[in-house]
């Protein structure tokens, strides 16, 4: 299971973009799922502790990028017993290949998970063609 | 969780992982049950243990979990999560990516300190579970007075 641990640094490098690093500190990438529908993309990322209004999405020149600020936890403990995870603000970048439009991107926010909606722009979608009989 | 692309792993961090892994064995008892696509390697979900002089705190990272998703219990020195990770009703999606995880899991948590199993508090904020277990009177440090005659 070592492997399946480290795979998330790993197998990204190919279609991230490198980060900016316009950001201090530390970050953390969040887990995502992204599939695609008839007619848009559904990003869902895990930025557990993230506040819903320091949440920042960017969409430009086909790159996407969140950043999803969490502030600290846990400031009266001691060392800790058990550390399986840091906290800190999570930060991801892809690059979209699919036509988007960007005026219609929206985002919800839940528990802990953000869903951000990108939609195909028409030209994008696929499109039935009729095959006219003679 | 699906491949993609070669994956090379540096030595230091297998070592790492190795490491982790022996500790995670002797400390806690991850079982992962159900769907196989959950975080996996150090059990889900992660969590984050430590205390002050009165209570032990174990916190967790559950994105996408509502309260009623989980099930708490401690019996002796063992804090048991259990839930359901829920699957997007997506089925004519294709999927680019997959690492969030779905389905069952159970964590078990062996506890340092015995604890008042009734006055366990739990709190779920952003995907942040937080556990708030007293400890036992028995288990609580107690000062004790130096006298002089």
């Amino acid at each position: 299971m070592s492997v399946e641990t480290t795979i998330h640094q790993e197998n990204q490098t190919a279609d991230v973009a490198p980060p900016e690093h316009t950001h201090s500190g530390p970050y953390y990438r969040p887990n995502v799922d992204i599939y695609e529908l008839a007619d848009q993309l559904v990003v869902q990322a895990d930025v557990p502790g993230a506040k819903n209004n320091e949440i920042d999405i960017q969409f430009e020149d086909g790159a996407l990028t969140i950043y999803a600020k969490v502030p600290a936890r846990q400031d009266s403990q001691g060392p800790y017993l058990r550390q399986e995870y840091g906290v800190g603000d999570f930060y991801r970048t892809f690059r979209v290949s699919e036509q988007i439009d960007p005026s219609r991107i929206s985002a919800e926010y839940a528990g802990g998970v953000l869903t951000l909606h990108l939609p195909k722009v028409e030209a994008a979608k696929p499109r039935k063609i009729k095959v006219a009989a003679k | 969780m699906v491949l993609r692309g070669t994956v090379t792993v540096h030595p230091l961090q297998q070592l790492r992982d190795e490491v982790d892994r022996l500790f995670s064995n002797v400390l806690t008892h991850p079982t992962v049950s159900g769907a196989a696509r959950l975080v996996a390697g150090r059990g889900f979900p992660a969590v984050n243990v430590w205390e002050d002089a009165e209570s032990l705190f174990v916190e967790a990272e559950v994105p996408g979990l509502k309260a009623e998703d989980l099930d708490i219990t401690v019996v002796g020195d063992e804090l048991t999560i259990k839930g359901q990770r829920p699957e997007e009703p997506q089925t004519e999606a294709a999927f680019h990516r997959r690492e969030r995880g779905v389905g069952a899991f159970t964590r078990v948590v062996r506890l340092t300190s015995e604890v008042d199993a009734n006055k366990v508090h739990a709190q779920l904020n952003d995907g942040v579970l937080l556990l708030t277990l007293p400890k036992a009177e028995a288990a609580k440090p107690r000062k004790i007075q130096v006298k002089t005659e």
